[in-house]
């Protein structure tokens, strides 16, 4: 098992000016590496083994933008677990917000694909290698990425309205039937 | 006409997205060659409800009735998970009644989980005895938690800083009853389905899942300990006081065939139930007394920093990753869905399988939809 502070010693060490900042008083350690060399960096942590990062608990993308304190940025956050030495730390990727394209780490780790999926899908980062990078949760031919923060709903989607509810409301409050009620007395 | 190769009638199969197997709203494309499975691609997101989207805009007590519509048949499990990701991120402690019954709750809706699980993976099979028997019990379990906070599937009872209700008066003994009678039931129902011989025909050599593989693909929970990994975050990472209990963990040993099969990871299921059991007779000896809303914050604002929090959900680690701006408002949620992580791994586990043996498979990882999609 290794510290935190031990593994950014190792990653310095061998990367050096890739790695950019780092914050080991955070909740979960917390290291930041160029976009161009997370790949390799991932590659290197899971092969070595001191390190042994066998998982890749979670990734996730995360939309700054206007933010207090913040730069507009896209980040992409990898959270590593190492099964054989059971220590962790947190990976991040600092991208810009258009056009935000990083390399995939899917050739790593499996679960990758889907999670990459997910982060294109939700905030159209582009993962160069990716195998299949389609929408995943959202339909293919759906129009913008939902969880950036300036995203606004479409009204509809093929015709239909996205968010019927909100029709039936305003129906209701001007007190007009909703739909054909068999019991409704006049 | 000259035969090269014998080839078979290679065709591509939808299933679902309308398929009581599927065990949800899932479409798996399969391209088969005769009887023979060659790929599988699943096409999710048929029950995606935006909850991360929804997420940012509820404040943190809000997103507590979210996470209950994930994985809606252990809606306990998933709030305790968000409830202790925010309480680290606020730094909380809460006091040992809340932990107690967090875990009393928590156990009792593993069981009632697993119990769905199983039962509706003997249907899968083909066998409908055990079904009813599993949902006997389920109810009881049911009728325990309607009582405590008044809802029988969705319970928004792990609140941020404590829980939404006490457990009403005698609840303890009803608590007790319910594990006494429940006891001889899984005793039945073992000897019922596992070795049931057809049931080990259909399970015990179908679905291989290594454990290189199930580490690539981040499987956790009974299907990563199926392969054989002695991995539970309630040992190996303990919360809200699992360390003091004294409980197995239960992982498969390659019984009927290989390891890492679907016996072994539907016996996993039912062997921790038997655990859970023995959990809930020493919490429910050992429940302090004490305010449970004690440590609930009137205004939930968290300083600005982030965190991601695991915990051992029915299904694998359900995993929270909380971004805060210092708002009342999470500004980012992102969740790791077990049942997410296992399903991108049945390509790799299915590959070469029947047809027949797709649902075996499937049935085996026990997903449930809601929290793949969100």
């Amino acid at each position: 098992m290794q510290q935190a502070p031990e593994i950014l010693q190792v990653l310095q060490g061998k990367f050096g000016n890739k790695i950019l900042s780092s914050d080991m008083t955070a909740l979960d350690p917390t290291i930041t590496v160029a976009a161009d060399s997370i790949a390799e960096i991932s590659l290197f942590l899971k092969n070595n083994d001191e390190l042994a990062f066998d998982t890749l608990m979670c990734l996730s993308g995360v939309d700054y933008k206007g933010s207090k304190g913040e730069t507009d940025r896209i980040e992409v956050v990898y959270h590593l677990f190492s099964m054989r030495h059971r220590h962790q730390i947190v990976l991040k990727v600092q991208l810009p917000r258009e056009e935000p394209a990083i390399p995939s780490v899917e050739k790593i780790w499996d679960i990758a694909n889907w999670h990459e999926r997910e982060a294109y899908d939700m905030f159209g980062v582009e993962f160069q290698g990716h195998s299949d990078l389609r929408r995943i949760l959202c339909p293919d031919d759906w129009v913008g990425y939902p969880l950036r923060k300036d995203y606004v709903q479409p009204e509809t989607y093929r015709g239909m309205p996205v968010a019927p509810g909100k029709q039936f409301v305003e129906m209701a409050q001007e007190g007009l039937p909703v739909g054909t009620d068999p019991f409704r007395e006049e | 006409m000259q035969v090269e190769a014998y080839v078979g009638e290679e065709m591509v199969l939808n299933m679902g997205p309308q398929h009581p197997s599927t065990h949800g709203v899932l479409r798996l494309e399969l391209e088969t060659d005769g009887e023979i499975v060659k790929k599988v691609v699943p096409h999710i997101g048929y029950l995606h409800r935006c909850f991360e989207k929804h997420a940012e805009n509820v404040d943190y007590p809000g997103v507590v009735p979210y996470t209950d519509r994930m994985d809606y048949v252990a809606s306990m499990n998933n709030s305790f998970g968000y409830a202790l990701a925010v309480e680290r991120l606020m730094r909380i402690e809460v006091n040992e009644r809340v932990k107690t019954l967090r875990v009393i709750m928590a156990e009792l809706n593993r069981i009632a989980s697993h119990l769905l699980a199983v039962a509706t993976y003997g249907m899968d099979i083909g066998t409908f005895t055990p079904f009813l028997h599993c949902f006997i019990e389920r109810e009881k379990v049911l009728d325990l938690f309607e009582w405590t906070c008044g809802a029988r599937l969705l319970y928004n009872y792990n609140w941020v800083g404590g829980v939404s209700h006490d457990i009403p008066e005698g609840f303890v003994d009803k608590a007790r009853q319910f594990l006494r009678e429940f006891e001889p039931v899984l005793k039945e129902l073992n000897e019922l389905l596992s070795y049931n011989k057809i049931f080990i025909k259909r399970t015990a050599a179908v679905g291989i899942l290594s454990v290189d593989v199930a580490l690539s693909y981040n499987v956790t929970g009974p299907n990563l300990r199926g392969s054989g990994v002695k991995w539970d975050l309630r040992k190996d990472e303990p919360y809200s006081g699992y360390e003091k209990y004294d409980f197995e963990v239960a992982v498969g040993d390659g019984r009927f065939g290989p390891i890492g099969s679907c016996w072994d990871r539907y016996y996993v299921r039912v062997w921790e139930m038997a655990e859970s059991i023995k959990i809930l007779h020493q919490a429910l000896d050992r429940l302090p007394e004490g305010d449970v809303q004690e440590k609930v914050p009137k205004k939930v604002k968290p300083q600005k920093g982030e965190t991601y929090g695991r915990s051992e959900a029915p299904r694998g680690e359900l995993g929270y990753y909380i971004v805060s701006d210092g708002t009342g408002n999470p500004y980012r949620i992102k969740v790791k869905s077990p049942c997410f992580t296992v399903l991108s791994a049945l390509p790799a586990m299915a590959k070469g399988a029947l047809i027949a043996d797709i649902i075996a498979i499937l049935g085996s990882i026990d997903i449930v939809l809601g929290e793949i999609d969100r």
